[in-house]
């Protein structure tokens, strides 16, 4: 039986605001079907978004749903999961919102560790603007504001949030729509910090620019360079150049942040007892 | 009955009124001079099952609190200067998302990194103008220790009545001098808590004006599920550009405070009624100006005082009926001019009317206030 989108998708707010073949809607399908697949209680789930086309997703989702400001999305569900540590609190948007403007608050998140499922579709441009280049397009690369070809190095999401101490870290793409739910749930069911990294497309800001004649080539890209990594362990650096490995990168345990305050407040309140 | 007392700074006030308010959550970043705030809330609130979070940037914070009031808590953040502009942008995200929370601002002279340890009283129109777009501010600025307890309690009031943010105005010095307060008991100082929604979750928006300008707010996790964004929004929470909805909510939020000004206004006069100048101050400049104003007495001066309380917003009925029963008003402030503007406003040339500044990191004196006076009369 086909799966139900409905019961999940807010009544009369649909159509979304994505072009035709942006990859975001792939990615709140899978993310739609993760949920229905953890069972989670929509009283009891809130999605965060910063400022982006990616960002506009929680409005389209029946949760508890916070559309939040440019690069902030980290930092008001740390707020949200610290007040409310039953929650399940997931975090949604752009590389330019996620690693650029809310790099600061992406990084100390991984580093609290807290219990908040970010799922980060990098689509190596900034849409919403208009096609800017974000720390994720590629070097070379051409973006409204690198009229020569992009300068700047990119950024490597994966490792910036291995290093900074997320415990559960995993890349996908739009192509690979089953692994994308299957990410998704390990990260919701994952105890900590989890950054699912999902390489996305823009046709309209960025396959227009770089010489995609359409989005399935963009697609057909993502899915000749993907290499699993399990496959990658046994490749050669220098065969990897280039390649998008995909699946669970990094997965640990180590305390969760709500965790230890909470163990922090029952210190406190204990010592306050035994005084008197 | 003996009351508890103590003899303690401005911030530590601040912040053991934070608690006695019903603060459960409170996100900062480290600056001075109101680090003590953040200090005594990492030791107090875990005591009472409360939450502390240092959190990574000023602007964090602002977010962390945005996202724990929407959660249901009290919830306060505490700052200075250059952290004060950080935070503009999500006090904007507070004001169009309706979302009650407290931030204190204890001034220090700017702009930039200024000088962290002088007193200055430079952020008044920051409080009223600091985040871009039209929105309504409330702020207050108390001037003893015993009074910073009450006005924090009053700002956590506020901010739940009128679901909006609302900043305490502070400087250096009333925020480190120690004085003895007279903690209110438990029940003693009223505690307002916001509005919970009035119909059913299938029924709830959280924008919804049907039962007045405020609208009732629904604590995220429970049985209310709803959408917030810093767009302009629809009374059901999602953007709209439909021109008379904008209209409409953007009018309201400005209604909420002018609406409400009489309620939200508090203003302290001392020897106002026969006075022939009147000193217009707040905060610790007000002390020197009290002082001013008994000497200037003594001499034969008809001097009176005037001290807002609630800076914004701007007692502007009151001071239009003092201005037209007085010669002349001065306006000492630690800034190069700042509320000075809105007397200016508002007394609309009825009486004279001089500035005294002061930005040296030094507080105003009485006798630089009793010169003053003399000039202008
Ligand atoms: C503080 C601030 N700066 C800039 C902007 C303008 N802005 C809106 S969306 C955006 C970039 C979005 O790019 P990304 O996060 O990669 O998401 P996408 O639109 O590609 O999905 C920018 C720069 C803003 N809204 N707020
Ligand atoms: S501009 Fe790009 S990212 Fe935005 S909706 Fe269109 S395709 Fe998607």
């Amino acid at each position: 039986m086909a799966f139900n989108y409905e019961k999940y998708i807010r009544p009369g707010k649909l159509p979304h605001i994505w072009c035709p073949g942006c990859g975001h809607g792939i990615v709140m399908k899978g993310l739609i079907r993760a949920i229905d697949k953890c069972a989670l209680n929509k009283n009891r789930t809130a999605v965060i978004s910063g400022i982006g086309c990616a960002s506009r997703l929680p409005g389209y989702v029946d949760f508890n749903t916070v559309h939040t400001a440019h690069g902030r999305a980290a930092a008001f569900a740390t707020g949200m999961k610290m007040a409310d540590p039953g929650l399940t609190v997931l975090c949604v948007g752009g590389d330019g919102d996620g690693v650029a403007i809310g790099g600061n608050h992406f990084i100390h998140a991984c580093r609290r560790n807290i219990d908040i499922t970010y799922i980060l579709m990098n689509n190596h441009i900034y849409g919403m603007t208009g096609g800017q280049f974000s720390p994720c397009t590629p070097t070379d690369g051409f973006a409204s504001t690198t009229p020569y070809g992009n300068p700047d190095p990119v950024f490597d999401i994966a490792k910036l949030a291995i290093g900074a101490g997320a415990t559960f870290v995993a890349r996908t793409t739009a192509y690979h729509a089953t692994q994308i739910d299957k990410l998704i749930i390990e990260g919701i069911q994952h105890k900590g910090f989890s950054v699912i990294e999902i390489l996305d497309c823009c046709p309209t800001s960025y396959g227009r620019r770089n010489k995609y004649r359409s989005v399935v080539e963009m697609m057909k890209q993502h899915k000749e360079l993907a290499v699993p990594v399990t496959a990658a362990a046994k490749m050669a650096p220098e065969d990897l150049a280039g390649k998008i490995i995909t699946g669970v990168l990094h997965k640990e345990d180590k305390p969760e942040y709500c965790e230890q305050y909470s163990r922090l407040i029952e210190k406190v309140q204990e010592q306050a007892a035994a005084k008197g | 009955m003996t009351r508890k007392t103590a003899l303690i700074q401005g911030n530590e006030a601040c912040a053991h009124a934070a608690v006695y308010a019903g603060c459960t959550f409170f996100a900062g970043y480290p600056i001075t001079p109101s680090s003590e705030i953040a200090e005594v809330l990492a030791k107090e609130l875990p005591k009472v099952g409360g939450k502390f979070i240092q959190m990574e940037d000023e602007i964090a914070a602002m977010a962390a609190i945005i996202g724990a009031s929407l959660c249901g808590h009290k919830v306060m953040d505490a700052s200075s200067g250059p952290g004060m502009s950080l935070k503009q942008e999500l006090i904007g995200y507070a004001c169009i998302a309706e979302i009650p929370c407290v931030i204190v601002n204890v001034m220090r002279g700017g702009p930039s990194t200024g000088m962290p340890t002088g007193p200055s009283q430079s952020d008044v129109m920051q409080a009223r103008w600091g985040t871009h777009g039209d929105h309504a501010a409330i702020a207050i600025a108390p001037a003893s220790c015993q009074e910073i307890f009450a006005e924090t309690v009053r700002a956590f009031n506020l901010a739940e009545t009128y679901r909006m943010p609302v900043q305490i105005l502070m400087d250096e010095i009333v925020a480190h001098m120690r004085e003895k307060i007279v903690f209110p008991e438990p029940g003693e100082l009223a505690i307002v808590t916001r509005q919970a929604p009035f119909v059913s979750p299938a029924e709830y928006k959280p924008f919804d004006t049907s039962f007045g300008d405020i609208p009732p707010l629904a604590a995220m996790g429970g049985n209310y599920r709803y959408h917030v964004t810093g767009l302009n929004k629809a009374p059901d929470g999602f953007p709209t550009t439909k021109a008379e909805l904008v209209d409409a909510e953007e009018r309201r939020q400005l209604r909420k405070v002018e609406a409400h000004a009489a309620a939200i206004e508090k203003n302290e006069e001392y020897l106002t009624e026969d006075a022939e100048v009147i000193v217009l101050s707040f905060g610790i400049t007000s002390r020197s100006a009290r002082f001013a104003v008994d000497s200037l007495r003594q001499e034969g001066v008809r001097a009176g005082l005037f001290r807002p309380i609630t800076l914004w917003p701007f007692p502007e009925k009151r001071v239009a009926e003092v201005a037209r029963k007085t010669r002349a008003i001065v306006v000492p402030e630690m800034n190069l001019g700042q509320l000075v503007y809105e007397v200016e406003r508002v007394v609309k040339g009825s009486c004279r009317l001089a500035a005294l500044g002061r930005v040296d990191g030094e507080p105003i004196t009485p006798y630089q206030i009793i010169d003053k006076v003399k000039e202008v009369l």
